[in-house]
């Protein structure tokens, strides 16, 4: 045991003092930082640019359509003709003129307007525009109807199915992606983790090899406890790294926004969901408060320590077992170009997971192939956990799925290991042959 | 005579291929102990087994008279023959680690060290990192890592490649000390030189079986044919009588010096009886020198490993 503390922290110490390490450590949350910072800059200049269209309105509808909106303003041009409008827009580097002739009728007057512009237009402004024609068009058909435009809100008034589980509890629409987001961005920690640190375990081992210290170190110590230790240390390692990194970055990302004032959910407001909320506006009564209470609500019940606990063992095992396969491809070759064959087989199972399991569970979390991903060892660290946030039993996932996930994930982990251990034992004393996987089954009866 | 290691009818196979069959070794203590053998003979998983790096399928081996068990790895020192060291990693910090993993505490490790980077005129390489260091410097320090913790066994495989001859002699002259101060040595070489000049015992693999093995000294003795070589200061013609000589012994490799009257011959004899030969000599000259050719073990590696392909 005590060999095995030594182990883990040389491996420890050797991976944090790495010069590339620590840049990395470092220079991530800035650089991840920076790019937010930078695409929330870019899109409030991008947003802050103004467009002027030019109106050259000959006919009596639409005279009073053309608002003002934060990304378009509109002049109106009078008693003036075509030509001598397309000119002065041109002069006044407007962004485009749209001309409504004189027709009989408001279908005609609409069928015939057109949107002069320099280069063919941003889609924003070509559907802004379109929206502020369709508006006036039912306009006038709900008049010519006799609809006054109250009536019509109430008689399209939307509709929404409410639900709720046989025993009563009230569901929330898309409260199901929410927590299948949530279970996600768990399940892609422990896959980009995986990739990340099991990579550095398959390095560590193959530098080892190269450097020929390792008879010396496997005749003071087994093999097993040396491969243990590096994965240990080595992961160690690395939740230093991502607890640096969570640090840093929301430290780093609070004070750029506090240094340059921007508001992050202007980044998620697009123009388009602007435009639609507008036009909604008049239909929708409100949005409602309620609603937002609701979703809160349902987060809450999200069974958090379930969650974050599983997060743990999941995140434990998985790692154990993809690291040790990574420990055991280090050992079988002699450089790292060598490695790729065997790579591709252990990313695979990682990506399916990841794939599959977002389809899969978005659009039901309790579907055969949820259950089968979240069951399958290879991929129920990550598949599971998109599943947990709806809870374990009533509603959520049964608790056999549960349990029988987990006992199979414990069983693969002893397998997993023993096999990687006797390949790791045989491996790290080969040099100079690039195995195949015929010889590694080989050695598996060493 | 009591031993420090008892090999008993190990044998070891991967997959198809036998590594080693039944074979049997007994290292005396105190002795330097040369394990030889052609590329691919077996040695190094011999001395794998014995560092408890891969184990036998079948047979045991007794360390001290007690069957190898973990905790008598702390006594068991071991420069393999493919080694190195951490390569980014300080030399100090390095030597230090390796030592704890023996199980030597850090402060009875710097203590040592102390000791061994003086005497091996090691200076202020302790914040070097070995990638900073030639190749010999290194090699010293893996001596150093091998022999700190004062292991009862020693296994040395090639330990003098990568030294240049000052530090080569100086390696061996601290291998030799150390078997003065009682440590057991087992060297494995395919330096025949140097296993002239270290080894006691020696045992001869080939093929994954020991095809000899013993005291260096009574294989030499059982190896020698009665071959002599001979020089004689002759009264008159050397010629004839080189060619009368020819015709009752065995004579090689003769030349004659006319001027000094210097007759030198290599004579192979049937038997060790030497005086009839001697007789003669004398009856025609002055013997400057009558010596028995020992074969060297250069000589008995080759002959012996020749026999057995053919």
């Amino acid at each position: 045991m005590n060999k095995l503390k030594l182990i883990i922290k040389r491996e420890y110490l050797a991976k944090v003092r790495n010069k590339s390490f620590v840049i990395m450590t470092f220079l991530s949350p800035i650089l991840m930082v920076g790019m937010i910072v930078l695409i929330a800059f870019l899109t409030k200049v991008n947003d802050s640019e103004k467009r002027i269209i030019t109106v050259l309105n000959e006919s009596d509808y639409f005279s009073n359509s053309f608002n003002q909106t934060e990304s378009i303003s509109y002049i109106d041009l009078r008693n003036v003709t075509f030509d001598e409008a397309k000119d002065s827009t041109l002069s006044m580097g407007n962004y485009g003129l749209l001309y409504i002739p004189k027709k009989d009728g408001l279908e005609a007057t609409a069928n015939n307007a057109f949107l002069y512009t320099k280069e063919s237009p941003v889609s924003t402004i070509l559907e802004r525009v379109e929206t502020i024609f369709q508006n006036r068009l039912r306009q006038g058909r709900l008049q010519e109807l006799g609809v006054s435009a109250k009536d019509f809100a109430d008689i399209e008034g939307d509709f929404e199915m409410k639900t709720s589980t046989f025993d009563g509890q009230q569901n929330i629409k898309g409260i199901n992606e929410i927590k299948a987001v949530i279970g996600g961005g768990f399940g892609y920690l422990i896959m980009m983790f995986i990739i990340i640190y099991g990579g550095f375990v398959m390095r560590s081992v193959i530098e080892e090899k190269t450097s020929r210290i390792i008879e010396v170190i496997i005749s003071s110590v087994k093999p097993f406890q040396l491969m243990l230790g590096k994965i240990i240390g080595t992961s160690l390692a690395g939740i230093t790294q991502f607890a640096i990194w969570i640090f840093s970055a929301s430290l780093l990302l609070f004070v750029a926004m506090l240094l340059l004032d921007i508001d992050l959910n202007a980044l998620n407001a697009n123009p388009m969901m602007e435009q639609n909320a507008m036009v909604n506006m008049a239909v929708i009564p409100e949005s409602s408060d309620n609603e937002m209470q609701k979703y809160a609500e349902e987060l809450f019940k999200i069974p958090w320590i379930l969650l974050l606990s599983s997060f743990v063992l999941y995140f434990i095992l998985g790692y154990l077992i993809y690291s040790s396969i990574y420990a055991a491809i280090g050992a079988a070759v002699d450089n790292e170009t060598d490695t790729q064959q065997f790579i591709f087989p252990i990313i695979l199972p990682l990506m399916l997971a990841i794939y599959v399991g977002f389809f899969s569970v978005f659009s039901n979390p309790h579907g055969p192939i949820a259950v089968g991903f979240s069951l399958f060892p290879l991929t129920s660290p990550i598949v599971m956990l998109m599943r947990l946030p709806g809870g374990i039993g009533e509603g959520g996932v049964p608790l056999w799925q549960f349990l029988t996930s987990i006992v199979l994930l414990i069983t693969t982990f002893l397998g997993i290991v023993w096999l990687a251990a006797k390949i790791y034992r045989i491996g790290i004393l080969m040099y100079g042959k690039k195995p195949t996987y015929r010889e590694l089954f080989k050695w598996l009866k060493y | 005579m009591s031993h420090i290691l008892v090999a008993e009818n190990v044998s070891k196979k991967f997959g198809e291929h036998t590594a080693l069959s039944n074979f049997s070794l007994e290292i005396p203590e105190n002795c330097i102990y040369g394990l030889l053998g052609p590329n691919g003979a077996g040695k190094t998983t011999l001395i794998r087994i014995i560092n408890q790096i891969t184990y036998p399928d079948s047979g045991q081996i007794l360390f001290e008279g007690c069957p190898l068990a973990p905790e008598h790895i702390a006594t068991i020192g071991y420069l393999p023959e493919e080694r190195g060291l951490y390569k980014s990693m300080k030399v100090g910090e390095q030597v230090l680690y390796l030592a704890q993993l023996k199980g030597l505490s850090k402060t009875e490790a710097k203590k040592r060290l102390k000791y061994w980077f003086e005497r091996l005129e090691i200076g202020d390489w302790w914040n070097k990192k070995i990638q900073e260091l030639s190749k010999g410097m290194a090699q010293k320090i893996q001596f150093i890592i091998t022999v700190l913790h004062e292991p009862k066994l020693l296994i040395f495989d090639e330990p003098f490649s990568g030294f240049d001859p000052i530090n080569a002699n100086k390696i061996k002259d601290e291998i030799l000390e150390l078997k003065k101060r009682g440590t057991s040595i087992i060297f494995s070489t395919h330096r025949m030189e140097s296993v002239e000049e270290l080894c006691d015992y020696i045992t001869l693999l080939h093929q994954s079986e020991k095809v000899l093995d013993g005291k260096l000294s009574d294989i030499k003795k059982a190896y020698k044919n009665n071959i002599f070589r001979v020089g004689l200061n002759v009264k008159n013609d050397g010629e004839k009588i080189i060619q009368q000589f020819k015709t009752k012994f065995k004579i090689s490799d003769d030349t004659y010096d006319n001027v000094e009257m210097q007759l030198d011959f290599t004579l192979q004899l049937p038997n060790t009886d030497t005086t009839a030969v001697l007789n003669q000599l004398t009856l025609n000259g002055t013997i400057n020198h009558f010596e028995e050719v020992i074969p060297t073990a250069n000589d008995i590696f080759i002959q012996t490993v020749k026999t057995k392909d053919k």
